[in-house]
């Protein structure tokens, strides 16, 4: 089979497939039990650290 | 010991260039090569003068490196202020021809000037904003300062080098003919290698990162700089006709590379003006609000959802030509279902606000974000209609995609970096608070109007245009000539320059603010601008 067949049935088999299951996955996975706690935490990133940068032996600076 | 790697290397640039400028084919390579014969040589010099003196001890690592991001601020708002300049003045050159003066031509007429406009925008007024704001982002989100050290500056200095040899190039004429990709072949390579240092300069920070989790804001970030590379390969794949001149052939040809021009030029509009502004969007607005993002759930879905939809919609800039239909179509799919994670992303930012919405009131600054994620959710609507192939064959080829690519330039990635610049300006040169407010009241309103001014004249321009080329009479024969269409738009036209007239004199007063407020410190309204400087903890 020719390159541009070969990768056109690739492309809507297969790789539509792959793709399509990481997505749905990765909604899955934002609304997972227990990530309520870890995001309101992400969020708050930009609010920490505006002045300086986490001191050296710091290890983790989550609050 | 770098210092004689550095010297060898710059000797060896300065005499390549001095032999390319003798050989050259065309003048544009010839300015070309004695700018780089001038840079490389004062950098020697700049080089040798500091060899073998006692190096200063390095900077801590207790601070960030907040000085590349001063300088990307200052280039920013001046690359602004030319790109508008330019934009308004082919706007009145397309009203009034005779603006096209016979001494400049072949240098200053609309042909060579548009490309000066449309890459001072994007690239070098975008640019130096989405690179400032990375590199301050990057640092506060990740708790860490630049890493690279002076490769920060190689990457500020090095895109403004490529700007300035675009620029020069367009003028005199060099241009390998694709829209927003007209650098020649060795600009394309020299940004090339400025773009991997941006790239492993920003990795390099999110990796020795001191918080556990990469912030929404550089996922943004670091998908617009790795799929800004890789189109930037792609369409810029060509073979030069001669090391000593500008000229190069492209490796696609056809139909083919009209699709990996538009692969580009789709996501040059989706990665370089919408995920890296997106990048601002997430940092300031709550930064400006002073409160979190409204959800970091729907900002993660937000961003898979727009990298996976975006690289699939180029084609609808190719709707009726030789490009075959499924892919027309696929484009054509692929562009209206953006338009959800398009709009979930306005939602966010704009319910970032819930609880706060008084600041509207008070804070100039945050109504210029707010507006301009209005502008965005507005434009990822146009869009989306517009790339229906029905619409299509109405708003193809007319000033209505002029219009749209406006309300979304003007009002989403221009009000989000002035925002931004309003920002940052009092933070990095450590004053409590902007110069005046008053003054971002005037710019918002001028902007405004001037946005909607153009906007509302491309429309009414656009379609009117669209309905006189489609118009046929009893017998079926075409009733407009093309000249007609000119000549029933130049009132629209008219009103379209003065639209950028407000835009750029609220751009100016921005410049002002900023200066008085980096040089004069806060001055009447510093009470209540000093909300702005307060560290949130």
């Amino acid at each position: 089979m020719e390159t541009y067949s070969f990768l056109r049935e690739l492309a809507d088999s297969w790789g539509l497939l792959v793709l399509f299951a990481f997505f749905v996955g990765m909604v899955a996975w934002v609304f997972r039990p227990g990530s309520w706690a870890e995001h309101r935490d992400c969020a708050n990133i930009p609010l920490r650290h505006d002045d300086k940068p986490a001191l050296a032996d710091e290890k983790e600076v989550r609050t | 010991m770098s210092n004689y790697i550095k010297l060898i290397a710059l000797g060896l640039i300065t005499l390549f260039a001095m032999i390319a400028a003798n050989y050259a084919r065309d003048l544009a390579y010839m300015v070309h090569a004695l700018l780089i014969m001038v840079v490389a040589g004062g950098m020697f010099l700049w080089t040798l003068r500091r060899t073998d003196e006692p190096v200063p001890a390095a900077t801590l690592a207790t601070s960030y490196n907040d000085s590349v991001v001063r300088a990307g601020v200052i280039a920013t708002a001046f690359w602004g202020v030319v790109g508008f300049l330019a934009g308004t003045f082919i706007a009145f050159q397309l009203a009034f021809p005779a603006l096209n003066f016979d001494w400049s031509e072949g240098y200053a007429n609309f042909g060579r000037l548009r490309p000066l406009h449309t890459s001072a925008v994007i690239f070098a007024f975008g640019g130096n904003a989405l690179i400032a704001t990375s590199f301050y982002i990057v640092q506060r989100t990740s708790a860490a300062r630049l890493w690279g050290g002076n490769a920060a500056w190689f990457v500020f200095w090095g895109y403004n080098l490529f700007i300035v040899l675009a620029a020069t190039g367009y003028l005199l004429g060099s241009t390998q003919s694709k829209e927003y990709a007209e650098p020649e072949w060795y600009i394309d390579l020299w940004l090339t290698i400025v773009w991997l240092v941006y790239l492993a300069v920003f990795l390099g920070t999110i990796i020795k990162r001191k918080e556990p989790h990469i912030y929404v804001a550089n996922w943004f970030f670091l998908a617009f700089i790795v799929t800004v590379a890789m189109l930037h390969v792609f369409n810029n794949l060509s073979i030069p006709v001669s090391i000593w001149g500008s000229k190069s052939v492209q490796v696609f040809s056809g139909v083919q590379d009209a699709m990996v021009q538009w692969w580009y030029g789709h996501n040059a509009v989706g990665f370089f003006l919408t995920a890296g502004f997106l990048g601002m969007m997430y940092y300031f607005i709550p930064k400006q609000a002073e409160r979190p993002v409204f959800s970091y759930k729907l900002s993660i879905i937000h961003f898979w959802a727009l990298i996976f939809l975006y690289i699939w919609a180029g084609p609808h800039h190719l709707h009726y030509t030789a490009l075959p239909d499924w892919a027309s179509t696929l484009g054509m799919v692929f562009s209206i279902v953006l338009w959800m994670p398009s709009w979930g992303g306005m939602i966010n930012g704009l319910m970032t606000l819930s609880g706060a919405w008084d600041k509207l009131r008070t804070d100039p600054v945050i109504r210029m974000m707010v507006i301009s994620v209005g502008f965005y959710g507005m434009s990822t609507f146009e869009g989306p209609m517009m790339s229906i192939r029905a619409v299509n064959s109405l708003s193809h080829y007319t000033d209505w995609t002029i219009g749209h690519v406006h309300s979304g330039a003007l009002g989403w990635n221009g009000m989000i970096t002035f925002g931004a610049l309003y920002f940052l300006v009092p933070k990095l040169w450590n004053r409590t608070g902007l110069y005046s407010l008053k003054l971002v009241s005037w710019h918002f309103w001028l902007a405004t109007i001037g946005i909607i001014l153009y906007a509302a004249s491309m429309w009414v321009t656009g379609i009117m245009e669209g309905l006189m080329w489609r118009e046929v009479d009893a017998n079926g024969f075409l009733v407009n000539s093309f000249a007609d269409t000119v000549d029933a738009k130049l009132p629209m036209y008219v009103v379209r320059g003065l639209g950028g007239v407000l835009f750029l004199a609220g751009s100016v007063i921005m410049c002002y603010n900023l200066w008085m407020t980096a040089t004069r410190g806060p001055a009447v309204d510093a009470d209540t601008a000093a909300a702005h400087a307060t560290p949130a903890e």
